[in-house]
């Protein structure tokens, strides 16, 4: 039986003793999409991938896995998923071949079924050469790559990747993003939490932004850069005689910040734009000129900062703070 | 088509043979159970024996006397101390991310446990006829008839599964693996405070009504009655009492708090 949605989450609360860690969630996965769970640590973005692969009850509100309920069927809902936690869920005395022959054994499949399965993980997870070697010798990222070829290993429909690359070098995280795309693309459908923007960005078809339990935003990518108010071009000058000729070639869209000697305009993405501002400030001796574009951080900031009355402020107070999308021009 | 049943025989033997091999890997943790009780009935035997052995005024006194008398209660401290090693094995499970695994598979829940204490009855086995064999090298004699030692084997294995799942219970309620290995140090600990390595009526008023009535002395006075061949009389009853309520708490206890949400 095909389900449209791998997972679906109503109003779900949790809470641990008197502290409400989720408070009123309602998050869907279609089937065969990635899904990131964006948020700060605390969040509550372990305890929702807890309850949603049925190791804690919710206090109220449902989980419906594949159509499953986690509270009515955790059984059929364990025969679909497969759960990556934040810490690595092997056996440190086994080597990786043994670790995998392991869940083999526990899904039941037979001796050559098993033994297939298993050397074609290890292939396909690049641990062929460390097959035969205790676990706990392995590098973070083997021991990564190992757990959620563990975790494959049953062929699951919906897996839960609780921050699986937190503490990876960048070239271990790219090879996990490989190996994650590559699931999605046989059919199988991720929802993973992350810290990480570029992660979210990176993998994920939908992104849901959870701060302080609740649901801040959701959407994707592109919807949720949206939110923020778009970018900016700003221009440092070197005297306040420069700022005040460069204030008037710009007009009343500039915002002048006379303490850093910095013209702002907003920006709306086309290059036309950026050309005619050059042009406008020909004259002027430009100390730099930076091209700055909303992103994920943007949004990150703006809607788990808490400073969601002062976005159109704050854009102009982050510029400096972010880096990637911006390029920057010297004269 | 595979009954429940058939899952969780085959879900336990599976994770037996996964204790069993952590058993192999990590032999230290068995060579310390194994070691700690051989060294106390050395000790007793060599240091103490001749000493002790006089105090208990049998025909032949001395230490071939009190090698008859201490070696029930150091086999009884063998079976005490894999409790320890278990509640260990369990913790280790517990505080790593592979029990949250286990637990969002679709596997027989009761195997995780069964596994643990299969290893914990290998280890038992192993432990039990160590202290056994060197006690026999030592010149120990039972004076027991094959029934006697038959009862004897019955009250092992009794006194061998309360004890494994009174540790496990003690491992999976541990909050880390320092505490699972300190909390069933009492168990090393009790068969000092009951009849296994002096008679009760020694002790002082107070410590000798606690060691006539805990739970070491009635096992460790059957045991040593069969072995001796005197029987195990009413003690072996009160001793089996003993084992089924520790055993069955343990049991009842340790599936509690593993299905417990760990939240609430």
């Amino acid at each position: 039986m095909t389900h449209s949605l791998a997972l679906e989450i109503d109003g779900l609360h949790k809470a641990y003793g008197d502290h409400p860690v989720l408070r009123g969630i309602d998050l869907e996965a279609p089937t065969g999409s990635v899904v990131a769970l964006l948020g700060p640590n605390g969040a509550g973005k372990t305890t929702l991938v807890n309850v949603a692969s049925t190791l804690i009850g919710p206090d109220a509100g449902s989980v419906r896995v594949l159509g499953h309920d986690v509270v009515a069927e955790p059984e059929r809902v364990r025969e679909q998923i497969g759960m990556t936690g934040q810490y690595s869920a092997l056996d440190g005395l086994f080597t990786g071949r043994e670790n995998l022959q392991l869940m083999a054994d526990l899904v039941h499949l037979s001796r050559a079924e098993g033994r297939t399965r298993v050397d074609e993980l290890l292939g396909r997870f690049d641990l062929g050469d460390a097959a035969d070697r205790p676990a706990s010798t392995y590098s973070g990222g083997m021991r990564r790559r190992l757990d959620v070829a563990m975790t494959l290993l049953a062929r699951p429909r919906l897996i839960f990747l609780d921050e699986p690359t937190t503490g990876l070098d960048p070239r271990s995280r790219r090879a996990l993003w490989d190996l994650v795309r590559e699931q999605v693309a046989e059919g199988v459908t991720v929802f993973l939490t992350t810290q990480y923007l570029d992660e979210a960005d990176h993998l994920a078809d939908r992104i849901a932004v959870l701060d302080d339990g609740q649901l801040v935003a959701s959407g994707t990518s592109e919807e949720l850069k949206r939110l923020v108010p778009g970018g900016h071009l700003e221009v440092r000058l070197g005297s306040a005689g420069d700022l005040a000729t460069a204030a008037s070639a710009l007009g009343d869209e500039a915002t002048v910040d006379p303490v850093t000697l910095t013209v702002t305009v907003p920006y709306d993405g086309r290059v036309s734009q950026v050309r005619s501002l050059l042009t406008r400030i020909e004259a002027v001796d430009v100390v730099t000129f930076g091209v700055h574009t909303p992103d994920l951080d943007d949004v990150f900031l703006a809607l788990t900062g808490h400073a969601a009355t002062t976005t159109a402020t704050r854009t102009t107070t982050t510029s400096t703070t972010t880096t990637t999308d911006r390029q920057e021009a010297t004269r | 088509m595979s009954t429940p049943l058939d899952l969780a025989v085959r879900d336990s033997v599976t994770m037996s043979r996964r204790s069993l091999r952590r058993l192999v890997r990590y032999p230290s943790l068995t060579v310390i159970v194994v070691g700690m009780p051989l060294v106390f009935l050395l000790l007793f035997v060599f240091v103490f024996g001749e000493t002790l052995g006089a105090g208990l005024g049998g025909v032949e006194g001395g230490r071939s006397e009190y090698l008859r008398y201490v070696v029930p209660g150091v086999l009884v401290m063998a079976l005490a101390s894999v409790a320890t090693s278990t509640a260990i094995s369990i913790a280790m499970d517990m505080t790593e991310g592979i029990i949250a695994r286990f637990k969002t598979m679709p596997i027989a829940r009761v195997s995780v446990l069964s596994g643990h204490v299969v290893g914990a009855l290998v280890q038992s086995v192993v432990a039990f006829g160590a202290v056994l064999l060197v006690a026999i090298a030592l010149g120990y004699r039972t004076g027991g008839s094959a029934g006697d030692l038959l009862v004897a084997a019955g009250l092992v294995v009794a006194v061998s599964l309360a004890l494994t799942w009174l540790s496990v219970m003690l491992g999976i309620g541990a909050k880390s693996v320092e505490t699972a290995s300190n909390s069933p140090m009492i168990l090393v600990l009790l068969p000092f405070l009951s009849s296994g390595f002096v008679p009760t009526e020694t002790l002082p008023t107070g410590l000798a009504w606690f060691a006539e009535y805990q739970p070491f002395t009635p096992v460790i006075e059957a045991l040593r009655g069969a072995l001796d061949g005197t029987g195990a009389g009413t003690d072996g009853w009160v001793a089996l009492g003993w084992c089924a309520v520790v055993g069955l708490g343990g049991y009842l206890g340790s599936r509690r708090i593993y299905d417990r949400d760990p939240t609430t």
